[in-house]
């Protein structure tokens, strides 16, 4: 019986063992990643990387200023498009659509948000770039906003179904109109939580790149307009990363470094904004 | 008496349908989309695309079959690192580690699952390849024997694709698994505890198998992101199109192939039948994100019962 008793201690001892080494693995793996990236993007980062063009092939040095002015340019575009999409999308799910056609549009968004971006990507070069007979920024950013849309309407519709049920039924009692109701009810009170939505899913689709490198392609100048290939952040470190050039291979460090800080503290702004505005709930 | 309706409310009504309907139109669109711009491979080559394991834009001959198997195996190899890991660290922080270093830890596992994957490329590309290349001659020394890891040292190839992977997903893993193992009611955990049973044995006996469809879930959701990963595969996997026993060999993958190629393919069948890839991986990622969905679905009910 205790011989039992010591050999269950002992199981349970080692497997909680194995547990505390398999975290260990899995975050020295992770951290190791973030401090590597800080380590070699720091050493090759200065103010003249982020202001200059990129140096004609074979030159040393040179920047990435169109690659930053690139992504900024793109990423508001489809932020501009999907976030109003997405937003008025949840508006409809949770106080309109019936329970059919909210299934459908949530079963859609499912799909959409699931899909791998690349996916995204070809459709958009099918549907945009096939026929507009060349590569556009404009293009680019419909492959975000097509990612981004669903992530916005998932975020959204889930901070709105938090409104407290009572809160619309007073308006509705004071003979407020249900549009009144939730543009100067609901809205403002989730505003805390569809704000994070967007920003999470818009440092979600900055780091995006499979569906970039057909359809805003790149570009070493400065673009001529949103019909012209443009450069991104993310499509730079790739272009980069692969070439022979280990002077490349430098800059696609630091403009990693850049891209993930953007990410990051757009991330970390975020999860902050929802602990403000609902506590420390989450 | 009805209420007549006010025009705002017919203006936000109309305008929140349009846009909901633009997200179902967008998603018909990119089903079909995807089916009438491969239409061509489908003509030419038939169901035999799927299975042909030519893939020559010279001689305009295509077959999916490497890329297929590419992205299944460098899927399996992933999982098969990520979820073990991911798990067992999932136990330790919903079970064992202190509140404050749980909630600590779960924060930086959602910070992380946000790092760009051309990033986690870059790291893949300057640190995993030459480590991976150093190892490689050891495992075909000693393991040899296994065809899984006989071959040249290349450093580039499905291994590397696998570790890569699993570092991607492993973030979803643990953090899905810890929010289903903390939504196991504290009075089952206590009962068994009452029992006499010892942590290990109320983790195995009552949180896995109570947590076990939305642990599934999550490991769904990560092979579908697995599946559909572009840019860190790309980067790492060697871009060959041939199948190989060995790990240690390069491969492909359908995301990586449409990657490389679409925005220099030039003639229609070779565009279409990247395409036709970008519709199998399509359909599989949807069936995978599917299966996912209804195993959580299955969870939230069950708990709602409980």
């Amino acid at each position: 019986m205790s011989a039992s008793f010591a050999r269950r201690k002992r199981k349970n001892r080692l497997m909680f063992g194995l547990t505390a080494v398999c975290a260990l693995v899995a975050f020295s793996a992770l951290f190791f990643i973030l401090g590597y990236i800080v380590y070699q993007g720091c050493s090759a980062l200065s103010l003249d990387f982020l202001l200059n063009l990129p140096k004609p092939v074979g030159e040393q040095g040179g920047g990435i200023a169109n690659a930053i002015v690139g992504s900024l340019k793109i990423v508001a575009l489809a932020g501009a498009v999907a976030a109003p999409v997405g937003v008025l999308a949840a508006v409809y799910l949770v106080e309109y659509g019936s329970q059919r056609a909210a299934f459908i549009v949530r079963y859609s968004a499912d799909l959409l948000n699931g899909m791998p971006s690349i996916v995204i990507g070809i459709f958009i070069y099918t549907l945009l770039v096939l026929p507009m007979k060349g590569f556009s920024a404009l293009a680019g950013s419909a492959a975000l906003a097509m990612i981004m849309i669903p992530i916005v309407l998932r975020n959204t519709e889930e901070i709105i179904r938090l409104v407290p049920a009572s809160l619309r039924e007073a308006g509705l009692a004071l003979g407020l109109p249900r549009w009144k109701v939730i543009v100067r009810i609901v809205l403002p009170t989730a505003a805390g939580g569809i704000v994070t939505g967007i920003l999470l899913a818009i440092s979600r689709i900055a780091g995006e790149t499979a569906p970039l490198i057909f359809t805003a392609f790149g570009n070493r100048f400065w673009d001529s307009g949103m019909f012209s290939p443009m450069a991104a952040l993310p499509l730079t470190i790739y272009t980069y990363a692969i070439s022979p050039y280990p002077d490349w291979h430098r800059q696609a460090w630091a403009a990693a470094l850049i891209l993930m800080l953007v990410v990051l503290v757009g991330n970390i702004m975020a999860r902050l904004l929802l602990r403000r505005c609902y506590g420390a709930a989450r | 008496m009805r209420l007549r309706a006010q025009p705002g409310d017919i203006v936000l009504r109309s305008l929140a349908w349009g846009f909901a309907a633009i997200i179902v139109a967008l998603a018909v669109a990119l089903g079909l989309g995807l089916c009438v711009d491969s239409r061509l491979a489908w003509l030419n080559f038939g169901p035999a695309f799927i299975v042909t394991g030519v893939w020559d834009p010279v001689t305009e001959v295509f077959g999916a079959l490497p890329f297929i198997y590419g992205t299944l195996v460098s899927s399996l190899l992933a999982l098969s690192i990520a979820v073990p890991l991911g798990l067992g660290s999932a136990i330790f922080l919903a079970e064992l580690a202190p509140k404050k270093l749980a909630d600590a830890c779960a924060f930086s596992i959602e910070i992380l699952a946000a790092v760009p994957s051309v990033v986690l490329g870059l790291i893949g590309i300057f640190v995993l390849l030459p480590t991976v290349r150093a190892v490689e001659p050891f495992l075909d020394r000693y393991l040899g024997f296994i065809p899984l890891f006989k071959g040249e040292p290349y450093g580039v190839g499905m291994l590397s694709a696998g570790i890569i992977l699993a570092l991607m997903v492993l973030p979803y893993i643990t953090s899905m698994s810890r929010e289903v193992l903390l939504s196991v009611p504290r009075p089952l955990k206590e009962g068994v505890l009452a029992l006499g049973a010892t942590r290990w044995e109320m983790v195995r006996l009552v949180s896995l198998p109570y947590a076990r469809s939305g642990i599934l879930g999550s490991v769904f959701l990560a092979s579908g992101r697995a599946l559909g990963e572009t840019m860190a595969v790309t980067m790492v996997i060697g871009n060959a199109p041939k199948i190989s026993a060995s790990l240690l060999d390069p491969a492909y993958s359908m995301a990586a192939v449409i990657a490389n190629e679409l925005a220099e393919a030039t003639s229609d069948l070779h565009v279409h039948s990247l395409v036709a890839i970008g519709l199998v991986l399509f359909a599989v990622t949807a069936l995978v994100n599917g299966l996912a969905q209804l195993l959580i679905r299955r969870l939230s009910a069950a708990q709602g019962r409980a």
